[in-house]
């Protein structure tokens, strides 16, 4: 079980959690994205072996967007904080 | 190379089985090579003996970063079938059956294949109509398909739960020619045959880098140090993103944790593979008598090859709906593997745009039945440097021409078989 420090729910289990992906991610204009910036937004990925940025939805708990810091080879979290207006972006 | 027979067996015998030649080579490497394949499981292994046996080229290096079928060759749930609808993978999985019902006597190394069938489950009317879509799609393709009602499903696995109230069984697909077929053997027949043919196979060699000169690869840094090649072909699922990117090329591909379990042996008691795809379960029995099954992905990227507590639940739950009668059964073991989950779950088999390199790899839930065919057509791309027909549609630019191969219809997610 990952532990994820929710900023307005305190330490929580991860099953209460849905995972969002890369949150590095940056949506291109809709008028003015290029064919190769949609295929890098849609389809292309970083896959780091190491820290990643990633969201997770409270989904069963306040249901706020985090970005959360977390290694994907030890699961060690560094940093969350609320995604606020980078998931929108 | 000595042949494996009844009487190799018997001459071994009299003197106690301990002259036994080793079944491969410990080479160390050379300095260059006409093709390097990086990763040392089965689609590396099929691809090296391929190119050796159906092209002649055979100075050939396999490198492995741990040991032989170390990877996801020894840890998926060992399942072979062909039961897709979209044509690209009906025609690339049923080729792989193909050489999977040839492939004991191939090699003259026992896979065990075994052809018991693979039935999907039906719980609906929608899931039968879709399943009656993809029966009729693979039989179009020539591939066997037989839809089972109730009564059918409950004849050949009869003890089902057929009470269940969320789950009731209204029939299935099942694919005959489908089954199992014993994964270290593979990866140990595939090396056997392709060390016979001068193919150097060197373990423990990790490749750090990969070698530029302009637009071309020029070999590979590897900790047993640097190894000059014409071609370089990745066998490498689970860090395909990674190799790719030691060359400057980003993949639609993510690294997720799938689990597989296998629990203490038992007498004969399921006879085919059944699958479960209401709630995501598919379980066999081993020759040894143990049940093999997984279910989901542990459901965020991880490069970690060792699994979460809830999914293990999870699969445990999925399992006692249909087979409540394995709720005292004890595990025996469990363990993860790192998939290459591509954004729509069909693989890559291509060159790519730097000269020089090949990719096989996004294998998805699917690697296992694959590695036959794999082998067989990535040997083509690299031998002929084009793809051959089979794999001309798991080109890497697909997804930015649109012409994703989706089986499941479920869009841009790294999730799907």
């Amino acid at each position: 079980m990952i532990r994820i420090s929710c900023p307005y729910c305190g330490l929580r289990d991860h099953t209460e959690f849905t995972y969002g992906g890369d949150a590095t991610l940056r949506r291109p204009d809709s008028e003015t994205g290029s064919d190769a910036a949609w295929e890098d937004y849609v389809y292309l990925r970083d896959d780091p072996k190491g820290p990643h940025q990633e969201y997770w939805h409270h989904v069963q708990g306040c249901r706020a967007w985090l970005v959360v810091s977390r290694d994907t080879v030890t699961h060690a979290i560094t940093a969350v904080r609320p995604a606020g207006e980078e998931a929108v972006r | 190379m000595s042949h494996y027979s009844i009487f190799s067996l018997a001459k071994h015998a009299l003197s106690g089985h301990r002259n036994w030649s080793p079944a491969w080579r410990d080479p160390a490497p050379k300095p260059a090579y006409d093709v390097i394949i990086v990763g040392g499981g089965g689609h590396g292994l099929a691809t090296a003996y391929y190119l050796a046996k159906e092209h002649g080229i055979t100075n050939v290096a396999v490198l492995e970063k741990g040991w032989l079928g170390g990877g996801n060759t020894g840890r998926n749930t060992t399942i072979v079938r062909s039961n897709y609808l979209l044509d690209a993978n009906a025609h690339f999985y049923e080729k792989s059956l193909k050489l999977w019902e040839e492939l004991s006597q191939d090699l003259n190394y026992n896979v065990m294949f075994s052809q018991r069938g693979v039935l999907n489950l039906c719980h609906s009317d929608a899931q039968m109509d879709a399943a009656r879509r993809r029966g009729n799609a693979m039989r179009l393709n020539g591939i066997d398909a037989e839809l089972f009602d109730r009564e059918q499903v409950r004849a050949f696995v009869p003890h089902l739960n057929f009470d269940d109230q969320r789950f009731p069984i209204y029939g299935g697909l099942m694919q005959r020619r489908g089954g199992t077929a014993r994964h270290d053997a593979v990866a140990w027949g595939f090396a056997r045959g392709a060390d016979s043919r001068g193919v150097d196979i060197i373990q423990n060699c990790e490749v750090t880098g990969i070698r530029r000169e302009g637009d071309r690869v020029v070999g590979v840094e590897t900790t047993r140090g640097y190894i000059g090649a014409k071609k370089i072909g990745l066998a490498v699922a689970g860090h395909t993103n990674r190799l790719t990117q030691m060359a400057g090329l980003r993949l639609p591909i993510e690294a997720h944790l799938l689990q597989a379990f296998v629990s203490e042996p038992l007498k004969p008691l399921i006879n085919t593979v059944i699958t479960f795809g209401a709630h995501h379960f598919y379980i066999s029995q081993s020759d040894k008598g143990g049940l093999v099954f997984g279910g989901d992905l542990d459901g965020y990227n991880s490069f970690a090859q060792r699994g979460n507590l809830p999914v293990v639940e999870d699969v445990i739950h999925a399992g006692l709906a249909i087979f409540p009668n394995l709720s005292r059964l004890r595990l025996l073991r469990h363990w993860g593997g790192v998939m290459d989950m591509t954004m729509d779950g069909s693989p890559i088999i291509a060159k790519t745009p730097v000269e020089g390199l090949f990719v096989n790899g996004g294998w998805c839930y699917g690697g296992f039945k694959a590695t036959p065919g794999s082998g067989w057509v990535f040997a083509y791309t690299l031998a002929h440097d084009r793809p051959h027909p089979l794999n001309a549609a798991f080109t890497i630019e697909r997804f930015a021409q649109g012409r994703v191969i989706d089986e499941k219809g479920a869009g841009p997610v790294p999730g799907a078989h």
